[in-house]
């Protein structure tokens, strides 16, 4: 009896629980302060396009890079119980190669961003493997590993296309950055969606989730039952390469430059965040991809919320901390176990109460 | 003559209790060492060996008993309590500096270190290594010298701390015969000095080359105290596992002689892996056998060895008489051999994941990485076994973590079933769990072997063994001793040969 009630609260606090919880509060807050807040316009931009806007869109808009990040991310987290820190880096990398294609001559035709794109995804593989090797082959710890391409990652970047930041004007680019003509939702949104789908797609034809659980939990177990964990480990990293390409290249779109200091600086740490506040262990394990992209979008808004309310861009940052560690803090085992206890208490307490009101009527 | 008794006696633990949340780790346990003495204790797995020892120098606290040193009751509150009150442990795997000086380590961490000058502590350091005989320089790196002399700079460490009682827990696991040599010496000479040695070891020789008295524990009781002359080492293996001599072989006559004239499924040669010596083996299609021998005679280490789960280094391996490589544990399951291992939580339970999960690891990877298993198909898969095995679960989703000892042994080795082996290995599949399961597991094994599986049946209860299997290899110290088949196979008999022998 006593085990089918912590059964209960256990799924009723679910993992995706604490970034649910947060982005709802996050609503109301804005809700109260603004209520036209989450208003949603329909109408033109520049170019002529019928466009949604608000900060409801721009919010889950600008939270695309974060997101697809963060799917990587979770991968990487649950495998090798460690994170990668060279994301911002490599996805300036692939941004120089995404641009140094595009700048080959010629003009920019459809065929030659995807060209471009595949360009800079091998390239992002091709560091994804590099740290992947490290980490799976040499066992180095993930962070220590990353930090090497983190630290030269820019450099690399500079010198792709010589130190200069080369501009790119298509409206190929455009689109991709902004709006396809016809299609009134944000490019980058789409992309997302269609990352996460393949991700489902992936884990629904191949056992990767499984595996990548299994290596992440209990990795002496994992290989036992034949589980090829110095693959799985590598593999997580050749994704998170695919994913650093696609948000190097939504960032090149999105300013039509490439900048090779300011590309998604500072991104690791917001990805590593949406991990964790998606309630993934970022020990390694068990992990759900939803929960990070949720913890993206969590972080997305209370970004745009502090800004609204006219934080200084500086201060910012600080807030920022506030919150999030208030979130890590509650999403902790020891918080978690505590409210439990109490919830079931509260439930004993008025099972009882009813118990006894039964037995006097 | 009683008081000279009393003077001699260095330390003495009384009425020993101790308790962990639903288990009576030690009760009544009494250890006395005297002066210069060396003193073995033994016990099988779970004997309560670690604990006593763990209470002595202040890692666990007693909850009930006396310890007293030189007469005087003392109580022990941390190891640093430990340590001053002149108890000291040289342990298994090294804790010294490798990277510092033999002089350093030797120094580091007392009191009054950081006042004396390196000239002088050095010159203090090779003194000590001189009048122990430790082929050692005080300005050497420790990490340049062998796994024996720093084992031996760790005791010099102790024995300059004036440490009365020195406690060496498993210290020769690691050293070859040479060197455990030259560490005999050495406990020898300090015997002569005075101090008193608890030798905690599963190496049954080595007891017998240099201990002067035995203490054996079981199940966390004192079985007794010996003087090592008066006791056979066949009688102390049956002290340690629990069977008197007599009791023995009055049993044994039970099992018929079955001659196996199946083919012969499995098949190996000289195989040899990181930790296991080079052994043949065979097992017959249909056939139960079983591995025995006391803890750390290698018994898991050669069915690792057979399953590729460590690092194989050489041998000749035949399936249905056909040569075939088994290097890695996927080699072996595509072969169809399946590997239940000793330690469930480390190498078995994958804790988080469900039921369900668990269950089809094992075929899912024999599947391969583009053919998942479909969740309906998983579903049906786990409900089958939860059903077939009686599996108590709260459904097919939970965690298997959070199952008990036992159904999570039955989720493991329905996760091998599901692949239908012809050869399942099972290292201690009933270890940890209760009567009534262990009856089922042994009841399933000789069924599969009814159904033509071949099984390899481990477990530290020589009983089940006997019941289960029809051939019975014995190691000792990391080598095959013995097979015992027919009427052999008694327990008087197993005894015999874990011993040595000699009864």
């Amino acid at each position: 009896m006593k085990k089918e009630k912590t059964k209960f609260f256990s799924t009723g606090l679910g993992q995706l629980t604490i970034p649910l919880v947060a982005i709802f509060l996050l609503v109301i807050f804005n809700l109260i302060r603004d209520p036209s807040f989450f208003g949603i316009v329909l109408g033109h931009n520049n170019d002529g396009n019928i466009v949604l806007s608000g900060n409801l869109i721009s919010i889950i808009n600008g939270a695309s890079e974060l997101a697809v990040l963060a799917m990587g991310m979770t991968l990487v987290t649950a495998a090798c119980g460690g994170q990668d820190i060279s994301v911002g880096a490599a996805a300036a990398i692939a941004g120089s190669v995404f641009v140094k294609v595009l700048k080959s001559g010629g003009s920019i035709g459809g065929g030659k961003v995807l060209i471009a794109f595949i360009a800079a995804c091998v390239v992002a593989m091709l560091f994804g493997t590099f740290n992947g090797t490290l980490v799976a082959v040499f066992r180095i710890q993930p962070m220590i590993a990353t930090l090497i391409l983190y630290t030269c990652g820019r450099s690399i970047a500079y010198w792709i296309n010589g130190g200069a930041t080369p501009t790119v004007s298509s409206p190929i680019i455009t689109a991709i950055g902004g709006f396809i003509p016809g299609i009134p939702v944000p490019t980058p949104i789409i992309i997302v969606v269609i990352v996460a789908i393949l991700f489902k797609l992936v884990f629904h034809f191949t056992s990767l989730e499984l595996f990548t659980q299994s290596v992440g939990i209990n990795g002496s177990a994992a290989r036992l039952n034949g589980i090829n964990s110095t693959f799985i480990k590598l593999l997580s990293f050749i994704i998170l390469g695919v994913c650093v390409a696609v948000s190097g290249s939504i960032g090149v779109s999105r300013l039509g430059l490439i900048n090779h200091e300011t590309l998604l600086l500072d991104i690791e740490m917001d990805t590593i965040l949406a991990v964790a506040i998606g309630g993934n262990n970022l020990g390694g394990g068990k992990f759900r991809i939803s929960g990070s992209i949720i913890g993206a979008y969590v972080i997305q808004m209370l970004t745009v919320t502090l800004y609204a309310m006219k934080v200084s861009s500086t201060d910012v940052k600080a807030y920022k901390a506030i919150v999030i560690i208030l979130l890590v803090v509650i999403g902790s085992p020891v918080i978690k176990s505590r409210f439990e206890k109490l919830m079931s208490r509260f439930k004993n307490g008025r099972s009882e109460i009813s118990a006894k009101g039964a037995g006097e009527s | 003559m009683d008081s000279k008794m009393q003077e001699s006696t260095l330390l003495q633990m009384r009425h020993i209790e101790k308790r962990f949340p639903g288990v009576l780790a030690l009760h009544n346990v009494d250890f006395t060492l005297r002066k210069g003495e060396i003193h073995a204790l033994m016990g099988e797995n779970g004997a309560g060996k670690s604990t006593l020892i763990k209470i002595l120098t202040g890692v666990y606290q007693m909850d009930g008993g006396v310890i007293s040193i030189e007469g005087e009751n003392v109580s022990i509150r941390s190891p640093q309590d430990a340590q001053n009150k002149g108890i000291s442990t040289v342990y298994q795997e090294i804790t010294l500096c490798p990277n510092l000086t033999v002089a350093e380590n030797m120094f580091i961490g007392r009191e009054s270190g950081a006042w004396i000058k390196r000239k002088d502590y050095e010159q203090r350091a090779d003194e000590i290594l001189k009048s122990l005989g430790i082929p050692a320089r005080s300005t050497q790196q420790l990490g340049s010298c062998s796994l024996a002399v720093q084992q031996m700079v760790a005791i010099a460490r102790a024995v300059d701390m004036k440490c009365k009682v020195l406690i060496l827990d498993e210290p020769t696991s690691s050293l070859d015969d040479k060197e455990v040599n030259m560490l005999f010496d050495l406990m020898r000479d300090l015997k002569k000095q005075g101090v008193g040695i608890i030798f905690v070891t599963h190496f049954l020789e080595q007891v017998y080359e240099v201990s002067d008295r035995i203490t054996v524990l079981r199940n966390g009781e004192l079985v007794g105290e010996y003087l090592t002359e008066d006791l056979p080492q066949v009688e102390l293996v049956a002290k340690m596992i629990g069977k008197e001599l007599d009791e023995l072989s009055a049993l044994g006559e039970g099992e018929e002689e079955k001659e196996s004239v199946k083919e012969v499924f499995y098949e190996a040669e000289g195989l040899s892996s990181s930790d296991a010596m080079p052994f043949d083996f065979c097992i017959h299609k249909g056939e139960v056998n079983g591995f025995t021998g006391l803890l750390g005679s290698g018994r898991s280490e050669s069915v690792r060895a057979i399953f590729g789960a460590d690092k194989v280094n050489g041998g000749a391996v035949k399936i249905k008489g056909e040569p075939v490589k088994i290097t890695r544990p996927i080699d072996a399951m595509k072969h169809g051999i399946g590997y239940l291992a000793e330690d469930r939580k480390r190498d078995g339970i994958i804790a988080e994941l469900s039921v369900r999960e668990n269950i089809i690891l094992a075929l899912q990877v024999m599947n391969g990485f583009f053919k998942p298993i479909s969740r309906s198909e998983s579903e049906a898969f786990a409900d089958e076994y939860i059903k077939v095995l009686n599996i108590k679960t709260a459904s097919r989703e939970t965690p298997v973590g959070s199952l008990s000892g036992g159904n999570q042994q039955k989720v493991i080795l329905a996760r091998w079933l599901l692949t239908h082996p012809d050869y399942l290995i099972l290292d201690e599949p009933t270890r940890g769990i209760d009567v009534g399961t262990k009856l089922e597991i042994q009841k399933l094994v000789l069924k599969l072997a009814e159904e033509g599986v071949s099984v390899t049946f481990i477990s530290s209860e020589v009983e089940e063994m006997l019941r289960t299997c029809s051939r019975l290899i014995v190691m000792r110290d990391r080598h095959i001793v013995g097979e015992l088949k027919g009427r052999d196979l008694n327990q008087s008999q197993v005894m015999k040969t874990i011993a040595g022998g000699e009864a």
